[in-house]
């Protein structure tokens, strides 16, 4: 063993010893050996953070000629026609996410309520529960198959409503499980308080305990709202996509996604340049909405 | 009403004496109660449902995979899942070519995220100083929040082909004339293929994984590490023979929800896999994953065996997910019990 009272590793205030030859060679292997291993977990968040500026400054560079008023004004056209837009799939996307967002969020928070308020020692809940995380990882075009089978192969046709289904059984995982997390962070004494007050369970699950943790919901529907909202894969082959302007859920949706997907695939340039416009304006919006789920809405533990 | 009931109490804990007036003042609180229980029961029966429509999606999606996979079933065999052969043409099909795919990209990113991530969550926990670890932290989170096709993006036209120029033909002079795992590293140089595919889905789980370490890592209690440092080890022995194998599990599963992730990734695969119906050694030859064979074909699939082989995909991918997110979620069970025990 080395001598102890000189490890730099504990006693960060001191000099470090040069790695001379004089050294204890243990203490002078182990000593390198730590080094090495800080070095290369400096460089592991190194690489994380340059990944992630690095598709940032990509999107900037690419997507900022691509974005301008006409983006938001005109719809898509064909390819070499001047100003083409995207108006008609910034329109349907938040149609399809705004409605997405409505269907799931009372859902989303029912569900949660009831696993926070029965599922400490019920088998029921705690199935529920898992299913509920497995569904959070869930492939997303595999729930658009989903959607596929059940509702557009039915209907013959596909359409705004079929996409909305797909986001919504997607976001709603998301809603059950921040609720049911935050619900559980509210002290008993609250509760028992409510209790002891005379109040009945639903009027202390409702008014009480998801009160206290009101911030901590909104995070939950932020962050389903930042999940579904980029998502493509489930609208392939349920909302589809449609060249023109149109608010009929009942039929094809141009959205944001698939539009730029397809353009993004395509061969000519200016449908090229709206694709990264298009996809500039989708990630910052998500990334906007988790740091505002992180930070704005950040719920602090009830006390 | 829970003011009108604790009034009902107090009067009658207060009459004595006005015997007729407390005797309707208690059936009033009778009531009370009776509509506040036949609410709360309504009030569990309706959660209830909602929870349970959860697990009505979950057999849903089960149930409709495997009646769009069954004609497919039917047609080859159990041999659909071994058969090397994917020919709309002639209508064969066999899902070999995009279960090797998913498992190969999967597997190649867990090899590359697996020990960025525990370099990221070490640095988090031990390295970092307290101010800077929130925003970093962010920073990593926000890498999951980046949708998969900008990734695909991102990939195809920024990644790829600087793969293709730097690293693809360093690699090839290097580990390609090495004897057995040669043949992984040869083939055309094309940017895109199985091994930058592994790449792009490496970089998409780092910050699962990363998180989930995170987490177990502050649940190795301080007592613990600080009788290591006592007996004078460096914080990379503390991270490597205390934390490390006191949170085994959760690092397990932290990589096994990674895992889980990479395998039904689609986007971002789609764009950088290839698409092509082949099977190769080579680790530069584009391929196929099950979820970018659903994604390029669903929708101009023509012939109902085509659909039903699709199905039958999306249906043996929904299975190995389960697997791998089960087996995750089980052993995280596991480290949290531990949280509730320091």
């Amino acid at each position: 063993m080395s001598d102890a009272s000189v490890n730099p590793a504990v006693n960060p205030g001191a000099a470090r010893p040069a790695l001379n030859p004089a050294m204890n060679p243990v203490y002078r292997k182990r000593l390198l050996r730590h080094r090495i291993g800080i070095v290369l977990s400096v460089l592991a968040m190194g690489i994380g953070l340059a990944v992630l500026l690095w598709i940032l400054a990509t999107l900037l560079i690419k997507g900022l000629g691509g974005l301008s008023i006409s983006m938001f004004t005109h719809d898509t056209l064909a390819p070499g026609s001047a100003d083409g837009g995207l108006r008609n799939a910034i329109v349907g996307s938040l149609m399809m996410v705004g409605l997405s967002t409505l269907v799931s969020t009372p859902i989303g928070i029912m569900a949660g309520i009831y696993l926070a308020e029965y599922g400490e020692s019920n088998k029921f809940a705690q199935v529920t529960r898992f299913v509920t995380d497995i569904m959070l990882s869930a492939p997303s075009i595999v729930i658009g198959l989903f959607v596929y089978a059940l509702y557009v192969a039915q209907s013959h046709h596909f359409s705004g409503y079929a996409g909305t289904i797909a986001l919504s059984l997607i976001a709603v995982p998301v809603v059950v499980r921040t609720t049911d997390n935050m619900l559980r962070l509210v002290p008993n004494s609250l509760l028992e308080a409510a209790f002891a007050l005379g109040a009945p369970r639903w009027k202390v699950a409702m008014m009480v305990r998801l009160r206290a943790v009101n911030a901590g919901i909104v995070t939950g529907v932020l962050l389903a709202l930042a999940r579904i909202a980029g998502e493509t894969a489930p609208l392939l082959f349920t909302a589809l996509n449609n060249q023109f302007f149109s608010t009929d859920m009942n039929a094809p949706l141009a959205n944001m996604p698939v539009v730029i997907y397809l353009y993004a695939m395509s061969p000519y340039d200016d449908w090229r340049a709206l694709a990264w416009g298009g996809a500039l304006l989708v990630t910052f919006s998500v990334l906007l909405l988790n740091i505002l789920s992180r930070t704005v809405f950040r719920q602090k533990t009830p006390s | 009403m829970s003011a009108h009931s604790s009034v009902a109490i107090s009067q009658l804990a207060e009459s004595g004496a006005a015997d007729a007036a407390a005797q309707a003042e208690y059936a009033a609180l009778r009531s009370t109660m009776r509509t506040q229980r036949i609410q709360d029961f309504f009030f569990h029966k309706i959660t209830l449902v909602f929870a349970g429509s959860v697990l009505l999606v979950l057999l849903g999606i089960i149930v409709s995979l495997a009646i769009g996979a069954a004609p497919a079933f039917k047609a080859f065999g159990p041999g659909f899942i071994t058969t090397v052969e994917w020919d709309p043409v002639n209508e064969q099909f066999g899902a070999a070519i995009a279960i090797v795919g998913t498992l190969a990209t999967s597997f190649i990113a867990l090899l590359i995220a697996f020990p960025i991530s525990f370099g990221i969550a070490l640095f988090l926990t031990e390295i970092c100083p307290v101010w800077l670890r929130r925003p970093m932290g962010t920073a990593v989170e926000l890498l999951a929040g980046v949708p998969s096709i900008i990734y695909g993006m991102w990939g195809f036209f920024v990644f790829a082909p600087l793969f293709a120029d730097h690293v693809q033909p360093l690699l090839k002079s290097t580990l390609g004339n090495l004897p057995i795992i040669g043949q992984l590293f040869s083939g055309p140089i094309m940017g895109i293929g199985i091994l930058s595919a592994g790449l792009i889905l490496a970089v998409m789980i780092i910050p699962f994984i990363s998180s989930v370490m995170r987490d177990v890592f502050e649940v190795v209690p301080q007592v613990l590490k600080e009788s290591a440092y006592g007996l004078g080890c460096t914080k990379w022995e503390v991270v490597r023979k205390i934390v490390l194998p006191y949170t085994r599990t959760g690092v397990v599963g932290g990589v096994m929800l990674g895992l889980g992730r990479a395998l039904g990734e689609t986007m971002a695969v789609t764009f950088m896999i290839g698409n092509a119906n082949k099977l190769s050694w080579s680790l530069f030859a584009a391929g196929n994953s099950i979820s970018s064979t659903l994604a390029n074909e669903f929708a101009e699939a023509a012939t109902p065996l085509h659909v039903s082989s699709l199905f039958a995909l999306a249906l043996i991918l929904f299975a190995i997910t389960f697997v791998v997110l089960s087996a995750a979620k089980l052993m995280l069970a596991g480290m949290s019990r531990k949280e509730g025990t320091k």
